[in-house]
């Protein structure tokens, strides 16, 4: 392949989305270095990190659903549902932390498998699939809880250990090792993996790699079992970040995790996109809410222009798609 | 020493039934060990579906199917591929955002969880090198042309080990003269190797040429197997169809001398068109013959206004039109049926109905609401007149057989009032019965005062429609030729002259 070809191509896949998403960081962070009340310090950059480590592993977990043809809108409740599950292990149940951190996890795993479950093997629309789970993980978990908000131990006390791996460890932003790390395992898995293959394939022509003899609906199960595991992680590290979880939140941190996937390249429509792109995505999305923050608007403006963002971002996606298709209808 | 050959596959008295269809009636089917069997019949016959109950993706079916002397009942797509039977189905099946090479060896990436690029890169680059195919492993599925896309599929079909059985579910309608020639040495080669090989296809001729015994089916019933060294064209077409077929003889179409130059077209240029320039008269059908990628799709996408051009001008009736999108194009009375139906030209998942009257809607409304009636009767007299094989007008698009979706696109069109109309490969996948009709169609279109462009691989179909043909290699307008003049020979030199 020659350079032209190789920047040819590039252009016409997600690497363009890729490239403006670059430049859509570098700019809003130029503006709100001008604009923002101490925006170009390292304190706020600290804490662009740490506002970017549970909607990164979020957004991990969409992109492989998304790739696959899928969506999960019940990722955000599911995050802070587990969590809740967490601190009830702890508080009331009694577990040693780690166990209760295990509970989390687990708990992400089952919900992942169900949403698997409803779309692969009953053959449900991962739109409703995922948006009953959304109301059955919102609702299920503050039974649980019986609607009491849990705590997690705080950072100084024995049992604090844990939030050590994520907060400042003397000054250094230690979430974001984490991050890095189940970036490459997650990137090793969507690009070296059979996997990884048959998501982008099963995304791109799922008819195709039923007529090759894949079980196709095997591998999405996977896909959303996979994705429960990062929003198991998510949900380890929101329960760090915030300590006190309340019942019956969480819905619309998802929004943020396919919002991050679509600025990053990955297509709604399935079979493209890249954890790479998606990183950006997250960066772009935290960088905004911190800046505003720091311009001292109201919180409520973050959603208006992450809304913004978002349309924007897919508006690329559809101009792109019709560039490909190179045909309307008709 | 005359020994009665082995069979490998055998099916008997097979039922298959779909809502609305009895796909398969009592349908038998035998094939020997190192032959290439042809299957044919008309669309609809029930070919494709006999050939999902051999490969398992059909696995509800009444009947007794032996392989190996073994009764077998697959009950899935990789029991029949394990058991040494590999497929290419009449449609493209390949997943467009994944490379060539990931797209042969999809399934097959390795052993273990992890797969590596570079080794399946390695791997496809020979089996492409050895088909021919000029694509590299990395290049993505979606950018290559429809014929390109096929042989990548028939190379992946190719490349099973334990092959005892291909099948290919028309494999030819997407490749031109000279790919479909190495795709039969390929299958030449293969059957040396005792492989045996099911073969469907319209184009009789190939049959004739490649095929050593031939099955006829009608209405999802066997009809016979005939040894075709021992048989006539003709008397295939009569078992497929019941009656024969009395080729219109050929003539000149109502152009009328000093006709007006409906379009013309000057310097078109882009990547891979280098300066087309001709004009179609009024009344006129226009060849336009070529190997597959020689650009003649490519021009007319141009002329549609899907592709940006670099230079050149479009002439309309005279004026000079700016066409910068389909909408344009459909504007000022210009057609085009793409040579791909299910990428660009059915929505599959809408009845036939809908694929026929969305694009006129504003035709069949009156005060902005759709007339149901007009609608129906227009869908009614279109279904009649083509042929269409449906059950009923609701019946979704992705159920009928490929030959009569194709048929869906043309209805589509016909109902559009276009003056000038672009054919890009319109009888691909559709039997010879229903290809005399579609040409009847066109020369009817010529007589309403429509022209006609036709693009076509297929020569005898160029010879037998156009008044005029225009011969394209390599992005370039290499002859012109009256039909007076034209035959065979003299198009296939000039297309593959550099
Ligand atoms: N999934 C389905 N549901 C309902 N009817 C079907 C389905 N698939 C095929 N049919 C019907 O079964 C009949 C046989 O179709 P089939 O695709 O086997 O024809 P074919 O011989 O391959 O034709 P062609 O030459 O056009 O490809 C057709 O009448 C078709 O409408
Ligand atoms: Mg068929």
């Amino acid at each position: 392949m020659n350079k032209g070809e190789r920047v040819n191509q590039f252009m016409k896949g997600e690497g363009l989305q890729k490239l403006i998403a670059v430049l859509a960081l570098i700019i809003l962070y130029m503006f709100f270095s001008f604009f923002g009340k101490y925006f170009l310090t390292v304190d706020t950059f600290i804490s662009i990190l740490d506002s970017s480590y549970y909607i990164g592993f979020l957004s991990i977990g969409a992109t492989f659903v998304i790739i696959a043809g899928g969506i999960d809108l019940s990722s955000g409740t599911v995050m802070v549902g587990s969590a809740l599950i967490g601190g009830v292990a702890y508080n009331v149940w009694g577990l040693p932390i780690a166990l209760s951190l295990g509970i989390v996890m687990l708990s992400a795993l089952i919900f992942g498998a169900i949403n698997g479950l409803l779309v692969g093997k009953i053959g449900l629309p991962p739109f409703i699939a995922t948006l009953g789970i959304q109301f059955i993980s919102l609702g299920y978990c503050s039974v649980i809880a019986k609607v009491q908000t849990q705590t997690y131990p705080s950072l100084i006390s024995k049992d604090g250990w844990f939030k050590q791996f994520v907060y400042k460890n003397e000054g250094f932003p230690m979430g974001i090792i984490w991050l890095i790390l189940f970036f490459i395992i997650a990137w090793v898995i969507l690009n070296k993996t059979v996997l990884g293959r048959y998501t982008y394939a099963i995304g791109s022509n799922e008819e195709a790699v039923e007529l090759t003899g894949i079980k196709s609906n095997n591998w999405k199960i996977l896909v959303y079992i996979v994705n429960g595991f990062f929003c198991g992680l998510a949900g380890i590290i929101y329960a760090a970040t915030y300590s006190t979880i309340t019942p019956q939140t969480g819905n619309g941190q998802e929004m943020y995790a396919i919002a991050a996937c679509v600025i990053g390249g990955t297509s709604l429509s399935g079979g493209i996109g890249s954890l790479s792109g998606t990183i950006l995505g997250v960066f772009v999305i935290s960088v905004l809410k911190t800046g505003l923050l720091s311009m001292g608007l109201p919180v409520q403006w973050q959603q208006v222009l992450i809304g913004v963002v978002v349309i924007l971002a897919v508006l690329m996606d559809v101009i792109r798609m019709k560039n490909l298709k190179r045909f309307s209808l008709t | 020493m005359e020994q009665k050959k082995k069979n490998i596959l055998e099916m008997r008295d097979i039922n298959k039934y779909f809502v609305g269809a009895h796909a398969l009636d009592n349908c038998c089917f035998t094939l020997q060990k190192g032959e290439i069997h042809a299957l044919v019949g008309e669309n609809g016959a029930g070919k494709s579906t006999l050939v999902k109950i051999m490969t398992g993706v059909y696995t509800d079916y009444d009947g007794e199917y032996l392989f190996c002397g073994n009764k077998v009942h697959f009950q899935g797509i990789k029991e029949a591929q394990q058991a040494g039977i590999s497929v290419v189905h009449q449609e493209l099946n390949m997943m467009n955002d994944l490379t060539v090479a990931q797209n042969i060896f999809i399934g097959r990436e390795s052993k273990g969880f992890f797969c590596s690029d570079k080794k399946l890169n390695e791997k496809a680059q020979k089996l492409i090198s050895d088909f021919d195919i000029k694509v590299k492993p990395t290049e993505l599925l979606k950018n290559l042309s429809v014929g390109k896309a096929q042989m990548v599929e028939i190379a992946r079909a190719m490349s099973f080990e334990s092959t005892k059985v291909l099948i290919l579910d028309e494999p030819t309608a997407a490749l031109s003269e000279s790919e479909s020639h190495d795709l039969f040495e390929k299958m030449e080669n293969l059957r040396k190797k005792g492989i045996s090989i099911v073969f469907i296809s319209h184009r009789l001729g190939e049959i004739m040429k490649i095929a050593d015994r031939v099955t006829v089916m009608r209405d999802g019933a066997y009809i016979d197997t005939l040894k075709v060294c021992e048989c006539k064209i003709e008397e295939i077409i009569c078992l497929m169809i019941g009656r024969e077929i009395i080729e219109e003889p050929k003539q000149r179409s109502g152009v009328k001398e000093n006709a007006p130059t409906v379009l013309e077209v000057t310097n078109l240029k882009s990547s891979k068109v280098k300066d087309v320039s001709f004009i179609l008269n009024k009344g006129e059908i226009l060849g336009f013959a070529g190997l597959v990628g020689s650009g003649r799709t490519e021009v007319m996408r141009l002329i549609y206004g899907v592709d940006k051009k670099e230079s050149g001008e479009i002439f309309v009736n005279g004026v000079k039109r700016q066409i910068n999108h389909s909408k344009d194009a459909i504007k000022y009375g210009i057609g085009y049926l793409s040579e791909d139906r299910k990428r660009f030209g059915l929505m599959l998942g809408l009845s036939v109905m809908d694929n026929i009257v969305l694009p006129s809607y504003t035709k069949l409304s009156k005060f902005g609401f759709v007339s149901k009636k007009k609608c129906l009767s227009e869908t009614y007299r279109l279904i009649k007149q083509l042929k269409i094989k449906t059950f009923d007008t609701n019946q979704i698009v992705k159920k009928l057989s490929g030959g009569n979706q194709q048929k869906v696109v043309i209805g589509k069109w016909l109902l559009q009032d276009m003056d000038i109309l672009i054919f890009d490969e319109p009888t691909r996948g559709i039997d010879v019965g229903a290809r005399e009709e579609i040409y009847i169609m066109i020369k009817k279109l010529i007589n309403q005062g429509n022209s006609i462009i036709v693009i076509s691989s297929d020569l005898t179909e160029i010879v037998r429609l156009s008044d005029r043909v225009m011969v394209m290699s390599e992005g370039k307008i290499t002859g012109e030729l009256d039909i007076s003049e034209a035959n065979q020979e003299k198009i296939m030199t000039l297309a593959t002259q550099g």
